[in-house]
């Protein structure tokens, strides 16, 4: 199995492909190349730090080849801010437009006596259809780090609760996101990334 | 519901886990690699891997050890002592680090803590803070002053003054550690890890003074701490962090389990 992680100069991309190369797939990393996103079977957009650094996915071209590639049926998970990518955009970097595959946008936690940023371990409540997270059972954790976050809607594949309930995974047919980092949520991240390897369109059995 | 950390903190000195009391009488416990992936299997939230040599002619020997120790492990691992630049962070982070700990140099050039930041983001930088009450002063917790060199000088700054303006230049955590409590075994610093966790945002790390789990209850509850390192309580009684989430789960503490 080839992956295709996309980098996007946002961050750093080692414990991604770490965990990806554990599970046995093949890692091919691109930056701008839009051939490799042409041929991709699979692709990772992952991301941390500020929404404005997307903004380097139009300057390349990207934006457009991972359109297609979507349109394609090519399975798609975007982490973190690559999951909020997916949206219209988010109020981090309001001139920023997203990919606007889901029509919402994202937004900072409101105020609240909780700090924020949300940082460490916390608990998924999985819509029961969703192909990524198959298998993780309630009270399982997952690792989160951010200040922004998606809406629950009816694309939500999995619902967290902090300072309010928001979107910590969405799902629809073969564009998946996923709020945290399944890269460094132990067993339980390490399933989800397998089960987002083995995702088959449902068409073509 | 959100759950409070249980981090475990791995002391290397020249590529071996070391023990010891105040850096001196080190005894080797191991490998690193080894002992990381056994907390993580045990239950511990993140792994700290701190280089108590932190010289330039360790820098290589770290460095295979980051990357050794990152390979197979899938929780969160954070790196520090010697960090001195946002390219020695770099290599750290290449090596498969997710959080570097920066702690005398940030004191010394704070503008380190916006560089590292803003290249890979807040949440991979934590500020470590060696804090010491100061007893003579009117208000010994809001007085308490930053201490650099393992504790051993002033750096001429108030703790919850330099946590504020940490977190303001872009630092994603703070792991305050209480010069005090450090050895004693009596107990977290409550009351100044309150006052910090109180002034900022971001979360803290409490350490210095673990020696039995009420200290771990009492730093989450009155202490307001988001975490805490264990390092020594694995030594003395309490086998492991599942054990010690057990325990506090036990006291109402919300952790996270199984594990």
């Amino acid at each position: 199995m080839r992956i295709t992680v996309i980098d996007y100069k946002a961050g750093n991309l080692t414990s991604v492909l770490k965990a990806l190369r554990h599970l046995g797939a093949e890692t091919v990393v691109t930056d701008g190349d839009l051939a490799l996103v042409e041929v991709a079977e699979r692709l990772v957009l992952p991301g941390v730090g500020h929404f404005a650094a997307t903004e380097r996915l139009d300057a390349t071209g990207l934006t457009s080849a991972i359109r297609a590639a979507i349109a394609r049926g090519v399975p798609f998970l975007g982490i973190c801010v690559g999951m909020q990518w997916l949206y219209a955009g988010s109020s981090e970097a309001p001139a920023q437009p997203g990919l606007g595959y889901f029509t919402e946008s994202c937004a900072r936690f409101s105020e609240s006596p909780e700090k924020v940023p949300h940082v460490g371990w916390n608990s998924l409540e999985v819509r029961k259809d969703s192909r990524l997270l198959a298998g993780v059972e309630p009270g399982e954790y997952v690792y989160f780090t951010h200040s922004y976050k998606a809406p629950v809607t009816a694309d939500t594949a999995a619902v967290t609760h902090y300072i309010e309930p928001f979107a910590s995974a969405v799902e629809r047919g073969n564009v998946m996101g996923v709020q945290f980092h399944p890269e460094k949520s132990g067993a339980t991240g390490l399933k989800i990334l397998h089960n987002f390897l083995s995702w088959k369109s449902k068409e073509t059995k | 519901m959100i759950t409070k950390r249980i981090i475990a903190c791995l002391d290397v000195h020249g590529g071996r886990v070391v023990k010891g009391v105040q850096f001196v009488d080190l005894i080797d416990a191991g490998d690193p690699a080894t002992q990381a992936a056994r907390h993580a299997r045990e239950g511990a939230d993140e792994i700290v891997l701190l280089d108590i040599t932190a010289t330039h002619e360790g820098r290589q020997t770290l460095l295979e050890t980051v990357r050794r120790t990152a390979l197979e492990l899938f929780v969160p691992f954070c790196v520090g002592g010697g960090i001195r630049s946002a390219k020695d962070a770099a290599q750290v982070f290449e090596a498969g680090a997710d959080k570097v700990s920066v702690n005398s140099a940030a004191l010394a050039h704070p503008t380190l803590i916006d560089a590292i930041g803003r290249s890979f983001g807040a949440q991979a930088v934590v500020v470590a803070i060696d804090a010491r009450r100061d007893p003579e002063a009117a208000d010994p917790v809001r007085d308490a002053q930053v201490f650099v060199q393992g504790g051993r000088k002033p750096a001429g700054r108030r703790v919850v003054e330099w946590a504020r303006e940490a977190e303001g230049r872009g630092a994603g955590e703070i792991l305050l550690t209480s010069m005090n409590a450090d050895g004693t075994r009596a107990g977290f610093d409550c009351e100044l890890t309150a006052a910090v966790s109180e002034a900022v945002n971001i979360p803290v790390i409490a350490s210095g003074g673990a020696g039995t789990v009420a200290h771990f209850v009492d730093v989450f509850g009155r202490g307001r701490a988001d975490a805490a390192l264990a390092a020594s309580i694995f030594h003395f009684g309490v086998s492991s962090a599942r054990s010690l989430k057990e325990e506090l789960a036990k006291a109402g503490v919300s952790v996270r389990l199984p594990c």
